[in-house]
């Protein structure tokens, strides 16, 4: 295959020598290379496609009015006015989830990871993992069974739905975070003579909180996504006046994406579209936001 | 003639003219008094049977070859290895008269009298003046803060490197530096006892140095007690030194055991134990 240079040390020629094993090598070597990079390829493929493909059947009903107001009643058979509402919606349902998932994951953590012995962390751990595995609708016939029934619908009942499902996230991602802060810290904080909860609270906490808040903003934009929940615990049909009490049903951009798109005219299914589009800018930044911080956190961790 | 031995031939007078104490007192007033301390983690035996005295006002010195539990010894003194769930301790560890392990003593207690300095140098990832703060406000010693933390700096000889960059982060400074700033951490919420787990061996001949005249100052105020594999700091900062060695166990298993204990000079120089005196000559270890 390769020829070897004339007059070379024989010992030194044996790095030219290829025999058929060595050309096999060569050959599963390029293979496995070129199907990592189309894998590769073909999985930022799809996002581009996606995005692309949401950006242009929604572009007609992005305007000013989209994001101004809500939903208009009047239209005969036709979108008419914006998501306000959806928004408005969305970012309630987010926080209420968030007020009530990130100090129980949180908590969750400190106790699994500097607390609990080891068996008991790892039956919490299993527990996590399986509520992380739930499908997110028996999750909303859950909150449906237990807090609807009783109280209607409402921005909480759909808020807890979500919590529930942001909750394993925070915790396990916070539980990594908890492991990579040193032993040193802690035992720095107790040679001091602090109670364990001291050192907890004024090291431990404040050296991972950005990896805390990173985990949280990767859950924020999970939930914002979901679906499912919402149809049992936040609104039965489109909800067009803009609320922030949480003690009503809301509107939501998930459920508009999916209350339109089964709406027989086109101007509805541009309108999911576009709903759709703000989502996944609404990810992509928060994503974006989840980089900074750990990248903030890091770089104070070690400096 | 070692190295060894020149060193301790000049150590003592140092250590003599060093000492300003008010009254020599006569007798050595003991702080710890060890006995037959056995420590496992599961069921690995760390150090069998070690029995000793800790003077007041002394720099102790622990040594030893590599895995013979100078650290588990150390860390059973301000019972750092509860944080071990393994970690099982037999025998006594008289603090005052009062065993350490004694149902109704509150290990946090134990670590607020009984400091600790480790290998690694950890100052937390907070500003250089809130790590020496922190233990501060946390035992509720808030007064005159700033008078305090100074002063613990002061103590460290760090002062004049960091006064000027109190609020910087501590991350930010050297290896020595934040060494001595964990020194000073230690020493702002006032302990009887400092313990120092090899606290130079991660650092430059001049940071150790500068550690080791750290440990000569300090002992006017404090008992400290040092754990290294540096002979020659040993010779060079301890009064007393207590060699810890090897023992094979029959079913061959190692486990660590106190081979010797006396005045630096003495394991040093005229040591009574063949393990000591082949230790410390450098033809074994």
């Amino acid at each position: 295959m390769s020829t070897t240079p004339p007059n070379i040390d024989p010992r030194a020629a044996a790095l030219f020598q290829t025999d058929g094993r060595l050309r096999r090598r060569r050959i599963v070597n390029r293979l496995m290379e070129a199907l990592g990079t189309i894998a590769s390829l073909a999985a930022v493929a799809v996002l581009v496609i996606v995005v692309a493909s949401v950006v242009k059947n929604g572009w007609g009903a992005f305007s000013v009015e989209f994001f101004t107001t809500s939903p208009s009643l009047s239209g005969f058979g036709t979108a008419e006015g914006g998501i306000l509402s959806s928004i408005v919606g969305s970012i309630l349902l987010v926080v209420i989830a968030t007020i009530f998932a990130l100090p129980i994951g949180v908590l969750v953590a400190i106790f699994v990871s500097e607390v609990a012995p080891r068996k008991v962390a790892d039956v919490i751990r299993l527990a996590l993992d399986v509520i992380n595995g739930l499908p997110t609708i028996v999750t909303g016939i859950f909150i449906f069974s237990v807090l609807v029934l009783a109280q209607g619908q409402s921005a909480i009942a759909g808020g807890l739905a979500l919590a529930i499902i942001g909750l394993p996230l925070i915790a396990r991602s916070a539980q990594e975070v908890l492991r990579l802060v040193p032993t040193s810290y802690r035992e720095a904080g107790l040679a001091l003579g602090a109670p364990r909860w001291r050192t907890i609270l004024g090291v431990i906490l404040p050296t991972s909180l950005g990896g805390i808040l990173t985990g949280t903003t990767l859950a924020i934009a999970r939930v914002a996504g979901e679906t499912a929940p919402l149809l049992f615990t936040t609104s039965l049909a489109v909800t067009t006046s803009v609320t922030w009490d949480p003690t009503q049903p809301v509107q939501s951009m998930p459920l508009t994406i999916f209350q339109y798109a089964e709406q027989p005219d086109p101007s509805f299914h541009e309108q999911a579209w576009a709903t759709g589009a703000v989502l996944l800018a609404f990810v992509l930044v928060v994503s974006l936001i989840s980089k900074f911080l750990l990248a903030r956190s890091r770089r104070k961790l070690t400096q | 003639m070692t190295q060894a031995d020149t060193m301790v031939n000049v150590a003592p007078i140092e250590i003599a003219q060093r000492r300003e104490r008010p009254q020599t007192p006569t007798l050595r007033e003991t702080v710890f008094d060890i006995r037959n301390l056995s420590v496992s983690y599961g069921k690995t035996p760390a150090i069998k049977d070690v029995s000793f005295e800790i003077y007041r006002n002394q720099v102790t010195a622990i040594i030893g070859p590599s895995g013979c539990g100078k650290s588990t010894f150390i860390r059973t003194l301000n019972r750092m290895n509860d944080l071990v769930p393994s970690a099982n301790v037999e025998g006594e560890v008289l603090y005052h008269g009062v065993d350490l392990y004694g149902t109704k003593v509150d290990p946090v207690q134990v670590r607020r009298r009984i400091g600790m300095v480790f290998q690694k140098p950890n100052p937390f990832p907070k500003s250089i003046y809130d790590n020496v703060a922190w233990g501060l406000r946390v035992l509720g010693m808030k007064d005159k803060l700033d008078d305090r933390v100074k002063r613990a700096l002061e103590q460290a000889a760090l002062w004049d490197d960091v006064r000027h960059r109190l609020k910087k982060n501590a991350l930010g400074l050297s290896g020595g530096q934040q060494q001595r700033l964990c020194i000073a951490r230690a020493l702002a919420v006032e302990p009887e006892v400092l313990l120092m787990d090899e606290p130079a061996s991660a650092l430059d001949p001049i940071a150790t140095a500068r550690i080791e005249d750290l440990m000569h100052d300090l002992k006017n105020e404090y008992t400290i007690v040092v754990v290294t594999h540096n002979m020659q700091q040993a010779a060079r900062v301890a009064d007393m030194t207590a060699f810890f060695g090897l023992e094979v166990l029959p079913d061959k298993s190692r486990t660590g055991i106190l081979v010797e204990y006396d005045a630096t000079q003495k394991i040093f120089t005229q040591p009574s134990d063949k393990r000591t005196e082949d230790y410390v000559t450098g033809r074994f270890g």
